[in-house]
């Protein structure tokens, strides 16, 4: 049974008809995942779907009829896909709503959104996966995907109504932040799962070793005092999925791998030919523990952010392809929420408008080639989800960014999109400039 | 009918399970279930088998159609039935089931049938005691009398059962009677298909001579019978499957999905039957069932195992 419900894949906000006018962007620099990596070019579009590419894609060539946008040099790419989202719909639209989450990703060129299932009620029942595309539909400017609980309730002991949330258009299934304890659990769960070639994102994180930790264990939060989470409680846990993948032979995508160890973890099992893919979020790439600083609480993430050598480790894995995605891992937590003593404060950081420029960073520094990071928030997303669009290809749904990667700004939280403003790139400096993100065809944003 | 059986001897002391019967004990237990079918359908329901002889129902675990159905078999070959239902919740394990069986021996029955929860207490209980034993179903192990009925039913409708593929339904992890039948089935040249969710399958089936599949649609296509098991209420609650809504959209039978199978392919269940869980009413009670007619089928069966086994009474 084939994950790939054909009404989510190819969801278009209702709000705008697709454009008859053929649309074409020239003079780029076209960089994609499998087949460009910079070469000048342009793209053209008709009815949302990408019907040339290239360097004969040029005003020359052009329909007479078509509108031509020059985009002076600046990339063209495909539209990020984001696997890993809070929308804050249902039940917490004081965080964020898909209006506003959405308009934070059309401004950072994220044109697709894997939405997080732990909301209120959690999506567990199909008549909130059909509430989530409704939704979707009515008021997203870029594409929502709904991803289905596990288990019911989120509880971690029985298994959700998988065949069914697929049916109404879930494309994968999470726990959302919680992981299963229950090993009995999580191998039913896999193995029910697989019947129905379901994809299981786990957030992999042994609850117990975590205990009262609050930031890395090590050095520096033992300066700071504060308690410590050792590595071993992301690499114990997902070292036993991992068994558990080998017994059941499910699809598993790991949410979030943030050390070495889990790296370790990862290799061996793609080494063995398991179907095992891996995220990590933007923040691990390019934060590290010291910037928690003098307790920011913006940069208290979960799981938290590590040492620096195990970020330089992060970046290396994701140039060879051992890691396979960069999610956002947008986060919206409010004042009351954050303004606390680190401790008591909620995890968590939005991304969705910043996650490309942070990418950028990593280009930038030379740890990086744009290409991979394209490919790592575009193909390998579109490839794991099953997904038409993440591609600069012939027939592919023209999801489509223009960005100038070098352009820079300084981050001012209070122009940020999102409801939420609690950005560890507060009055950073930034690399990277969206100026505009079509989903099938059709202006998502545009800078003013 | 049941004259002492003179053509054959069957060569066992007890039916604990279908596994040790071969291919020619089991043809001949059907052909006296035959002759069983007749004494049943008339007036005078009786023979005289038995007469003389005792014949104790010992069921730890309920079942009111089973033991009915051995009564009924013990009463028309002429026996004394005694029922026992024990309650097992306040008896140790083991210990009970041996002094119990002890007890019973010592009051020199001539057949005890015996249901148990616990796979393999049937056979404990049979090395205790100097009559012949018949198993009713020792938990999730085998339940012999129960796949010599589904065997007769299919034999009666189709003709014979090498050569045929049979799709057994459901929840095979719990079930004896899908072990029973799979045993009972492969000896006799059919192909036997097991199809259900991963998590109510058990381990090493593809070892036994099974062909797996995890939906309908596949594992019915081409079936000439689809046996379909019931999904007991521990189960649903038990967290191995969703909810009994998804267990029937997908693993359900229905008209649908029994369109997948041949066209003239018989739905048999062991009873009793979730209906809207794994059997909708629609197919329970269709053209294609053979429910009704496996409950007859399952006296005949009975009463052709106890005169088999009466063959080896004293003076039998």
């Amino acid at each position: 049974m084939n994950g790939l419900s054909g009404s989510a894949a190819v969801q278009v906000p209702s709000s705008r008809a697709v454009a008859h006018q053929p649309l074409a962007l020239v003079h780029g620099r076209l960089v994609d995942g499998e087949t460009f990596s910079g070469e000048p070019g342009g793209v053209l579009i008709i009815d949302g779907a990408i019907r040339d590419l290239g360097p004969d894609v040029a005003p020359r060539n052009l329909p007479s009829h078509a509108r031509i946008i020059d985009c002076g040099g600046d990339v063209i790419a495909p539209g990020l896909i984001d696997m890993r989202a809070f929308v804050g719909e249902p039940g917490a639209e004081h965080r964020e709503t898909i209006a506003t989450a959405t308009a934070a990703a059309a401004a950072g060129g994220v044109t697709t959104i894997l939405a997080r299932p732990d909301t209120h009620p959690p999506v567990d029942e199909p008549a909130v996966v059909d509430f989530l595309l409704r939704r979707a539909r009515d008021t997203g400017r870029v594409r929502v995907l709904p991803c289905a609980a596990l288990t019911q309730g989120l509880r971690g002991e029985d298994i959700a109504e998988i065949g069914l949330l697929q049916e109404a258009g879930a494309l994968a299934f999470s726990d959302g932040a919680q992981p299963i304890r229950n090993a009995r659990v999580l191998r039913r769960v896999l193995a029910y799962a697989r019947d129905f070639d379901a994809l299981v994102i786990h957030y992999a994180e042994d609850r117990d070793l975590v205990g009262e930790g609050v930031m890395n264990e090590g050095e520096f939060a033992s300066r700071l005092g504060l308690g410590g989470i050792p590595r071993e409680a992301e690499a114990i846990m997902l070292d036993r999925d991992i068994r558990l993948v080998n017994l059941t032979g499910a699809r598993y995508h790991a949410a979030l791998v943030t050390t070495t160890l889990s790296l370790d973890i990862i290799a061996r099992a793609k080494a063995a030919g398991l179907p095992v893919t891996c995220a990590t979020s933007i923040n691990h790439l390019t934060l590290n523990e010291s910037d928690i600083g003098d307790y920011r609480t913006f940069l208290k993430l979960a799981p938290p952010l590590r040492h620096e050598d195990e970020r330089r480790a992060l970046v290396a894995a994701l140039a060879s392809g051992l890691i396979d995605v960069i999610v956002s891992d947008h986060n919206p937590q409010d004042v009351e929420t954050k303004r606390l003593p680190f401790a008591e404060a909620e995890n968590g950081a939005i991304g969705l408008e910043t996650m490309l420029s942070a990418g950028l960073r990593l280009v930038a520094s030379g740890e990086l080639s744009l290409q991979r990071l394209i490919g790592a928030m575009t193909l390998r997303p579109a490839e794991i989800l099953r997904l038409p669009q993440g591609r600069l290809r012939i027939g592919a749904p023209a999801d489509i960014i223009r960005f100038d990667p070098d352009e820079p700004y300084v981050l001012d939280p209070s122009k940020l999109r999102s409801r939420c403003k609690n950005t560890p790139f507060d009055e950073a400096r930034m690399e990277g400039r969206v100026k505009l993100t079509l989903v099938a065809g059709e202006t998502a944003y545009e800078e003013a | 009918m049941l004259d002492p059986f003179q053509k054959f001897k069957f060569p066992h002391r007890h039916l604990l399970g279908i596994e040790g019967l071969s291919a020619q004990d089991i043809y001949a237990l059907l052909d006296l279930a035959e002759e069983a079918i007749e004494v049943s359908r008339q007036v005078e329901k009786k023979r005289s088998t038995l007469r003389g002889r005792t014949l104790i129902n010992l069921f730890f675990e309920a079942s009111t159609r089973t033991q009915s159905s051995f009564e009924l078999a013990g009463k028309r070959l002429g026996a004394d039935v005694m029922n026992m239902s024990v309650a097992t919740s306040s008896v140790k394990k083991g210990e009970t089931l041996v002094d119990t069986a002890m007890t019973l021996n010592a009051m020199r029955p001539d057949i005890i049938v015996v249901r148990h929860a616990q796979a393999g207490a049937v056979h404990l209980l049979a090395r205790k005691v100097d009559c012949s034993v018949v198993n009713a179903g020792d938990g999730a192990h085998e339940h012999p009398t129960q796949a010599l009925l589904d065997a007769l039913t299919i034999k009666r409708n189709k003709g014979r059962i090498e050569g045929l593929t049979v799709a057994i339904c459901g929840d095979i992890l719990h079930s004896r009677v899908a072990r029973s039948n799979i045993l009972l089935l492969s000896a006799l040249g059919a192909r036997v298909r097991a199809v259900g969710p991963s998590t109510l399958l058990p381990a090493g089936l593809d070892r036994m001579g099974v062909d797996v599949f995890r939906d309908m649609k596949t594992g019915l296509n081409g079936a000439d019978i689809v046996m379909m098991l019931r999904l007991q209420r521990e189960r649903m609650q038990g967290g191995l499957i969703p909810s009994p809504k998804e267990y029937f959209r997908f693993f359900g039978l229905d008209e649908e999905k029994l369109g997948y199978a041949k066209l003239d392919a018989l739905v048999m269940h062991p009873g009793p039957m979730n209906r809207g869980v794994e059997i909708d009413s629609a197919v329970a009670d269709g053209p294609q069932s053979r429910i009704r007619e496996q409950v007859e089928m399952g006296v005949a069966v009975r009463m052709a195992v106890l005169d088999a086994l009466a063959q080896h009474l004293p003076n039998g």
